[in-house]
């Protein structure tokens, strides 16, 4: 997490984007799923990966955080090669984000404060006492303040993705990518959630990726979103959610955006 | 994501009795962050104020830093004056000092005497879920007898070429070295007396008896019973236990049985098997070794190993069997639905099958005695 401070003693050169995807090609399991997909998120945005099921949202998202590489491409953080970063640059590029995953992907055989703790023990050089304290700090923020001891088997599905939000949020990422996080949840803790991710924003400046196709949350959350296309292969849509649900040329971004499935229904009964 | 140029930096200054600490630079928790006992170099101010200045980025490592002045400062009495730090920081360090409040009770860990009786509770409660089930086996079974064309035949055809067919390489090594060891060991003290002949006696009588039986249900414990709880319990992590049952098809029908009849069949042969295998071993030691013919060894054998030792054999390896199969299936059932608990129900699984195996063979050996067999 950082924010931006009221007034920067040593600004980074301000053009470059925190996250920079140029062409990409991404293929998973031996066929091409997108081509050429480009896009910049600025700092500080609350960006969209959005489109529906199977388009290659999640395919997108794990070629962005390096579990899969890209057949094409390049993928930049702060201006620097992700894709073709030596070892070294790596590790210290992967310091720089925090992943949220669609199941919480929580270390089932550690607690959930174990879990917090590992990218402390991994990447900082403070002690246990002072590891607690961020972890203790890092549950708090998610609203899981006394839950240090419990394994994930023992928390309900919205606790565990909070749990999950902490460890990715451990090592104070400037970015954060969530996959699917309303997957599994009511609307209620979805909703919770969601002012979870708004108030993290707010207070720590961080920059937030989601890969999402629930409408309530593209709508109360998205700065900007691009829409992802299976037929098309790659972005078909790039801009805010309400003016693309307005104003988009292209019906499939309007009846996505609208919820209009009437096409497709009529289209699948014949 | 080169070395911070901008290191965090924490100056303090004593004006009077107030301890002014300047803050600044960049503040990275992955980075180096000074600390707040080098900052105070045992001075006791009565008043703490922070100030800002030349911020850079900073992160937890800051809140960490002022959360840990303020926690000084309450313990020392001292005034501490953070309204020069921006809103959030001061917020996230009073969410800290909450958050540190709450951690305090470890209800959540249990004293000895609790976790003694909460484990004597889970032996009775585990002895009585291991009758249950073998009830529900039994239950099963008979339907299965009243019904045989809903048995799933294909199913115990797949596990009993998984856990007999595909277990025969493992299983002749195994035997093989027994019956090799044990002819060896016999022939030390047998070849004092000159009776190495009798080397036949003790391998046959043994691998008949025992050795057969046991060393093939360990193997089988270890490697079928094992995969019978891994496979169920991925089920159950997979919630596919839970759809068999809101279909009304109980996973002891659909899934035990099949598993538990095709290890109970498949059991005897790999015993016999073994046994074979075995006394192969003991006549390649007598022949090579002990320079007593094949022929030699194989009449001694028949005039110590009769119908009755063949049949305690197999009366253990099938109840082995069972033992073996009800374990695997018991454990993956009662399985925990992540991957930890699939591990866990493997490990059990061959666990209790070893423990039961030797303790049902400690009763036959009584029994037997007892019946003169």
């Amino acid at each position: 997490m950082s924010t931006s401070p009221p007034v920067p003693a040593s600004p980074p050169a301000p053009a470059v984007p925190p996250i920079a995807v140029e062409h990409l090609e991404c293929r998973y399991g031996g066929r091409t799923v997108l081509r050429d997909v480009t896009f910049a998120v600025g700092e500080g945005e609350l960006f969209f990966i959005i489109g529906g099921s199977g388009c290659g949202k999640t395919t997108l998202l794990r070629h962005l955080i390096g579990l899969l590489p890209p057949a094409r491409g390049v993928v930049r953080y702060f201006g620097e090669d992700f894709t073709a970063a030596s070892r070294a640059a790596r590790r210290q590029l992967l310091k720089t984000f925090g992943v949220l995953y669609q199941s919480a992907a929580l270390w089932s055989s550690m607690t959930v404060a174990e879990n917090v703790a590992l990218p402390l023990e991994q990447y900082t050089n403070l002690n246990r006492r002072e590891r607690d304290e961020i972890v203790a700090l890092k549950l708090a923020q998610v609203g899981l303040a006394g839950f240090e001891e419990y394994f994930p088997a023992e928390l309900s599905g919205g606790m565990r993705k909070r749990a999950g939000l902490a460890r990715a949020l451990a090592l104070d990422p400037r970015i954060v990518f969530f996959d699917e996080p309303s997957a599994g949840l009511d609307p209620v803790t979805s909703r919770a959630l969601d002012r979870l991710i708004l108030e993290i924003r707010a207070s720590l400046g961080t920059t937030v990726v989601i890969v999402s196709h629930e409408l309530a949350s593209i709508f109360a959350l998205a700065d900007r979103v691009i829409m992802l296309d299976r037929e098309a292969q790659g972005t078909i849509a790039e801009g805010r959610p309400r003016e693309l649900a307005a104003s988009s040329p292209d019906p499939r971004v309007r009846a996505f955006l609208t919820r209009d499935g009437e096409a497709d229904s009529t289209e699948s009964t014949k | 994501m080169s070395a911070e140029p901008n290191p965090a930096r924490a100056e303090a200054t004593l004006n009077g009795d107030v301890l002014g600490v300047a803050l600044g630079g960049t503040w990275q928790i992955t980075g180096p962050q000074p600390s707040w006992r080098e900052v105070l170099a045992d001075r006791r101010p009565r008043a703490v104020r922070f100030t800002l200045d030349d911020a850079g980025r900073w992160d937890s490592s800051l809140v960490r830093f002022v959360h840990e002045a303020e926690r000084w400062c309450g313990e020392a009495g001292v005034r501490c004056e953070t309204e020069a730090l921006p809103e959030v920081v001061r917020r996230l360090a009073a969410q800290l000092t909450a958050a540190q409040a709450a951690r305090a009770p470890a209800a959540h860990r249990a004293g000895f005497l609790t976790t003694v009786g909460l484990s004597a509770a889970d032996v009775w409660r585990q002895v009585r879920e291991f009758a249950n089930f073998v009830g529900e086996c039994t239950l099963s079974a008979v339907e299965a007898v009243r019904r045989p064309g809903r048995f799933r035949w294909a199913d115990c055809l797949g596990e009993m070429q998984q856990c007999g067919a595909m277990a025969v390489p493992i299983v002749s090594l195994t035997s093989f070295l027994v019956g090799l060891t044990l002819a060896y060991t016999g022939a030390i003290i047998l070849r004092q007396f000159g009776g190495d002949i009798w080397v036949a006696d003790i391998v046959g009588l043994s691998m008949f008896r025992e050795m057969g039986a046991v060393m093939t249900g360990i193997v089988v414990a270890g490697r079928t019973g094992a995969a019978f709880a891994a496979q169920l319990g991925n089920m159950k992590t997979g919630e596919e236990i839970d759809a068999l049952e809101t279909l009304g098809i109980p996973a002891v029908d659909f899934l035990v049985l099949p598993r538990l009849l095709a290890l109970t069949l498949m059991m005897p042969l790999l015993a016999m098997y073994a046994n074979c295998l075995g006394i192969l071993g003991g006549m390649l030691i007598a022949s090579t070794v002990l320079d007593i013919p094949a022929s030699a060894y194989w009449v001694e054998m028949q005039t110590i190993v009769d119908l009755s030792d063949v049949s305690a054999g197999m009366i253990k390896s099938v109840t082995f069997g069972v033992l073996v199969a009800v374990a695997g299936c018991l454990r993956g059932l009662q399985c925990e639905r992540s991957a930890a608990g699939v591990g866990r129900a493997a490990t059990s699984a061959v666990v209790t099958g070893i423990l039961l195996i030797i303790v049902a063979d400690a009763i036959f050996a009584v029994l037997f005695n007892v019946l003169g067999i």
